[in-house]
C-alpha cells in the first residue's frame, strides 16, 4: 500500500450567501429590526430574493481524496468550481464546515507568490521575510541563501528595495524562496502564470524533481492545461464543489474542457449562443458550425480540418467570408485565419460553406475556434457575427509533446538548409 | 523520514476545543515574531530624515506640552514631582498600554492580505506588535532616565529604588492586558469595523480616567477614587511613579483586583481569537 500525505474525508465548506463583505454592526442591527417588524430588510440588496438571505451556499459538497507521498496532483475545474476553497482548506487559511483533513508533514502553501513582500525592504530582507512567513527559521533561511539569490537570477539588485524591482523580477525572487522550502507537501494556485517562458520551465522542472526524485508531493492549480500536463499524472476535476473525475491528466482534461460548455463534439449550433455585441447576428448570422468528416475533434498535426458554417442572411449578401480565430486552451491567442469569399446569399435564405484549416502550424494541444463572419468591402471588413469558443479542437502529434523540441503553440516550418561548408577540423 | 513526517501530523476539523492555540508553534515561528518586531521599525522610518530620532521626538513633545497645558496653565499638582518627569514617566507607561492595545485591535483588519494568503499561527502578529511596543517603551525609559538622574542627583527626587525591580512586572502586567483588549477587539472587528472607530476614541478617553496627567493623591477619598484605582491601568502608571519618582498609591487590594481582571482579558481574548482565527477570512 502507498503510504498517504492527505486524506481527506468528507470535506464539506459552506459559505453564506448575502453575508460575504456584509457590512457594520449598525447594518445587521437595522436588518434585524426590520425582519422583527416584518418590514423589508432596508441592506437586502435590489433584485436579489429577499428568501436568498442568510442561505448556505456549499462551496464544496463532499471530497473526499486521498494524495500519497511523491505524487504531483493536477486540480482543474472552471472558475468557481472549488479549487481555491480547497487550497485556502488544505493551507489552513479557512477551517472546514464538515468533514475532516490530516496531513502528515509540512505545508508550503503558494496561493500567491510574494505574500509579505514590503516594497520598502531589499530583496534580501523580503528573503528573510517570506522564508519566515513560509514557515523556513533564520537559520534556514541562511544556509538556503545563495541558492535562493542564485535561483532568482535577481543577484545584482538583492540589496535593492524591491519596489525598484521589475514585476518579472518581483515574481522570480519571490518563487525562488517558496521553491526553496523544506516542506514536504507543495500546494501551487496558478503562480506560474506570471514570469517570461524560461523561467516557467525551470520552476516546473524544479517542481517536477521535487516530486520525482525527492519524493514530495505537489498540488498544483492551473488554467494552463499544458502546465498541467507537464508536471502532473494524476489530476482530479471539480466542478460545483465535488470531484467528477479523478485519474490521468489527459482524461481529465477532456472531462473538464467538455464541461466548461465547450463541447468536446463535433458540431455546434450557434443560433442561441451569447454574442459579445447585439449587433452581431442581426444583418447575416451564423446558425452552426461542424467539422465535416470527423468523428472527434481530434486530428493528427498536418491533417486538414473542414469546418462546414451553416449562416443565413436578412438581406442579400456578397463578399462574405469566414474569419476564424484560434486561442490556446491557456486563451492565448495563436493566430487568426481567413476563408476566401463565400458565394452570394439572398435574403432570408441560408447556406452552407466549407473553409478547409491546414494544421501543419499548430503544435499537439488543445485550442479553441471563434468564428466570425465577415464581410469584405472597399474601406476594409465588417464583422457581421462573431462567436467566441465556439469549438474545441485537439490536435496530437506523432512524437511525444514533452520530447517534441517544439514549444510554444505555433510550430515553425523547418530551416531548409542552403549551402553546407566543410572547415577545417578545428575552427580557430 | 518517516518519524519527522508524523511529528508534522495536523489535524483539520471544523469543531475545536474552547482553548485551541499551539503555544508550541507559536514558538516554532519565533524568527518571524522578531521579524514581524523588526519590520514595524523599518518601515516606520523609512523615507523621514530624522529617522528612529523620531521614537524620542514624539514623546518628548508629548510630555512639553502636558508639562505647558496640565501643569502651566491648568495648573494640576503632580506631588511635588518635577512636572517634565512626572508627565514623562505616565506618558511612557500609558503610551506602552495605548499602542498594545491600539495596534493589536486590528490584527486581522490590518493582516487581511497576508492571512488569507498564508498560514503561520495568527498569534504571531499581535506578540510582535506588542514585542515593538516594548521597544519603544525602552527608548523612551532610556530618555526618561537621563532627566530622572540629572533630578535624582541634584536631591529633587528621592526613588524607592527597590521599586525599580517591579518594573518587568509592570511592563508584562502591561503587555498582556494590552494584548487581551486588543485581539478581543480584533476579533469583533473581523466583522464589525464600527469597533475600530470606537477603539480610537475609548482609548483617548480612558486615558482620562488613568491618572496620566494629575497623581491619584488629588482625588481625595471619594467615589471617583475608588473607580480610578479600579481602572486595571491605574496601579501600573502609579506604582511606576512610587518606585522611579517616590510619590504614587500602591495598594496590593487594588493590584490583586488588577490582576484578576488581567487574568480574565487575557483568558477570553485567547479563546475569542482561537474562535475567529480559523474562519475570520470568511467573514472580513
Amino acid at each position: 500500500m502507498e503510504q498517504y500525505v492527505i486524506k481527506i474525508k468528507g470535506l464539506r465548506k459552506q459559505y453564506r450567501l448575502g453575508q460575504i463583505g456584509g457590512g457594520t454592526l449598525r447594518g445587521d442591527l437595522q436588518s434585524w429590526w426590520a425582519r422583527l417588524r416584518g418590514k423589508d430588510d432596508p441592506n437586502a440588496v435590489i433584485g436579489f430574493d429577499s428568501r436568498l438571505v442568510g442561505q448556505r451556499f456549499w462551496a464544496l459538497c463532499g471530497i473526499d481524496l486521498q494524495v500519497n507521498k511523491g505524487e504531483a496532483l493536477g486540480i482543474i475545474g472552471a472558475n468557481g468550481a472549488g479549487k481555491s476553497t480547497l487550497l485556502k482548506i488544505l493551507s489552513r487559511i479557512t477551517a472546514p464546515t464538515e468533514g475532516s483533513v490530516d496531513i502528515y508533514g509540512r505545508i508550503a502553501s503558494m496561493l500567491e507568490v510574494g505574500t509579505g513582500f514590503s516594497p520598502e525592504m531589499t530583496g534580501r530582507e523580503n528573503i528573510y521575510m517570506n522564508g519566515a512567513i513560509l514557515g523556513m527559521t533564520k537559520a534556514e533561511i541562511d544556509a538556503k541563501m545563495e541558492q535562493i539569490i542564485e535561483f532568482s537570477e535577481c543577484r545584482e539588485f538583492i540589496d535593492t528595495p524591491v519596489k525598484r524591482y521589475s514585476s518579472g523580477m518581483y515574481v522570480k525572487l519571490a518563487f525562488s524562496v517558496a521553491a526553496h522550502l523544506d516542506a514536504e507537501i507543495m500546494i501551487m494556485d496558478e503562480v506560474l502564470a506570471v514570469g517570461d517562458m524560461a523561467f516557467q520551465k525551470k520552476c516546473l522542472d524544479k517542481m517536477r524533481a521535487a516530486a520525482q526524485q525527492q519524493g514530495r508531493t505537489v498540488l498544483y492549480v492551473s488554467h494552463n492545461m499544458s502546465t498541467i500536463r507537464q508536471l502532473c499524472r494524476r489530476c482530479i476535476v471539480l466542478d460545483q464543489g465535488r470531484i467528477v473525475f479523478d485519474g490521468d491528466t489527459e482524461e481529465a482534461i477532456g472531462r473538464y474542457l467538455a464541461l466548461g460548455g465547450v463541447s468536446g463534439g463535433t458540431d455546434r449550433a450557434l443560433s442561441e449562443l451569447p454574442r459579445l455585441h447585439e449587433s452581431f447576428g442581426t444583418v447575416a448570422k451564423m446558425l452552426r458550425l461542424r467539422l465535416e468528416g470527423r468523428e472527434n475533434a481530434t486530428a493528427l498535426r498536418g491533417e486538414k480540418l473542414r469546418l462546414a458554417l451553416t449562416w443565413q442572411a436578412e438581406k442579400d449578401m456578397e463578399n462574405v467570408c469566414l474569419r476564424l480565430l484560434v486561442r490556446t486552451a491557456a486563451d492565448a491567442v495563436v493566430g487568426t485565419a481567413h476563408s476566401a469569399v463565400f458565394g452570394s446569399c439572398a435574403a432570408g435564405c441560408s447556406r452552407e460553406d466549407i473553409a478547409v484549416l491546414d494544421t501543419a502550424m499548430l503544435s499537439a494541444g488543445t485550442y479553441y475556434l471563434s468564428p466570425a463572419l465577415l464581410q469584405r468591402g472597399q474601406g476594409g471588413s465588417v464583422v457581421l457575427d462573431n462567436v467566441p469558443r465556439a469549438l474545441t479542437v485537439e490536435i496530437t502529434d506523432t512524437d511525444a509533446e514533452w520530447n517534441s523540441g517544439y514549444m510554444g503553440a505555433v510550430r515553425l516550418p523547418d530551416m531548409d538548409v542552403e549551402q553546407e561548408r566543410k572547415l577545417r577540423d578545428r575552427y580557430e | 523520514m518517516e518519524m519527522t513526517e508524523k511529528s508534522y501530523h495536523t489535524h483539520l476539523e471544523p469543531k475545536n476545543g474552547w482553548f485551541d492555540i499551539d503555544l508550541k508553534e507559536v514558538w516554532r515561528y519565533r524568527d518571524l515574531i522578531w521579524l514581524f518586531t523588526k519590520r514595524s521599525f523599518i518601515l516606520i522610518y523609512k523615507q523621514t530624515i530624522l529617522g528612529p530620532a523620531w521614537i524620542i521626538l514624539q514623546p518628548l513633545m508629548t510630555t512639553l506640552i502636558y508639562t505647558l497645558v496640565f501643569g502651566g496653565i491648568a495648573g494640576i499638582s503632580t506631588d511635588g514631582i518635577p512636572q517634565i518627569l512626572f508627565y514623562m514617566g505616565g506618558n511612557a507607561v500609558w503610551g506602552f498600554f495605548a499602542a498594545c492595545l491600539n495596534k493589536t485591535a486590528s490584527t486581522f483588519t490590518g493582516n487581511a492580505g497576508v492571512f488569507g494568503k498564508v498560514y503561520f499561527p495568527r498569534l504571531v502578529s499581535p506578540i510582535s506588535t506588542v514585542l515593538s511596543s516594548a521597544i519603544n517603551f525602552f527608548v523612551q525609559l532610556a530618555m526618561f532616565l537621563v532627566f530622572w538622574l540629572y533630578y535624582v542627583v541634584t536631591g529633587q527626587v528621592s526613588p524607592n529604588y527597590i521599586g525599580i525591580l517591579l518594573l518587568p512586572v509592570i511592563l508584562v502586567y502591561l503587555g498582556l492586558l494590552g494584548l487581551g483588549f486588543g485581539i478581543i477587539i480584533s476579533s469583533l472587528t473581523t466583522k464589525y469595523r464600527d469597533l475600530a472607530m470606537l477603539v480610537t476614541f475609548g482609548v483617548q478617553l480612558w486615558m482620562y480616567i488613568t491618572p496620566v496627567v494629575y497623581p491619584i493623591s488629588t482625588l481625595g477619598e471619594g467615589g471617583l477614587r475608588t473607580v480610578i484605582m479600579l481602572n486595571p491601568v491605574t496601579c501600573a502608571v502609579e506604582t511606576f511613579r512610587w518606585a522611579f519618582l517616590g510619590q504614587g498609591s500602591v495598594e496590593l487590594l487594588y493590584w490583586g483586583i488588577s490582576a484578576v481582571v488581567m487574568a480574565a482579558v487575557v483568558t477570553l481574548g485567547v479563546i475569542v481569537f482561537s474562535k475567529v482565527e480559523k474562519t475570520f477570512m470568511d467573514t472580513v
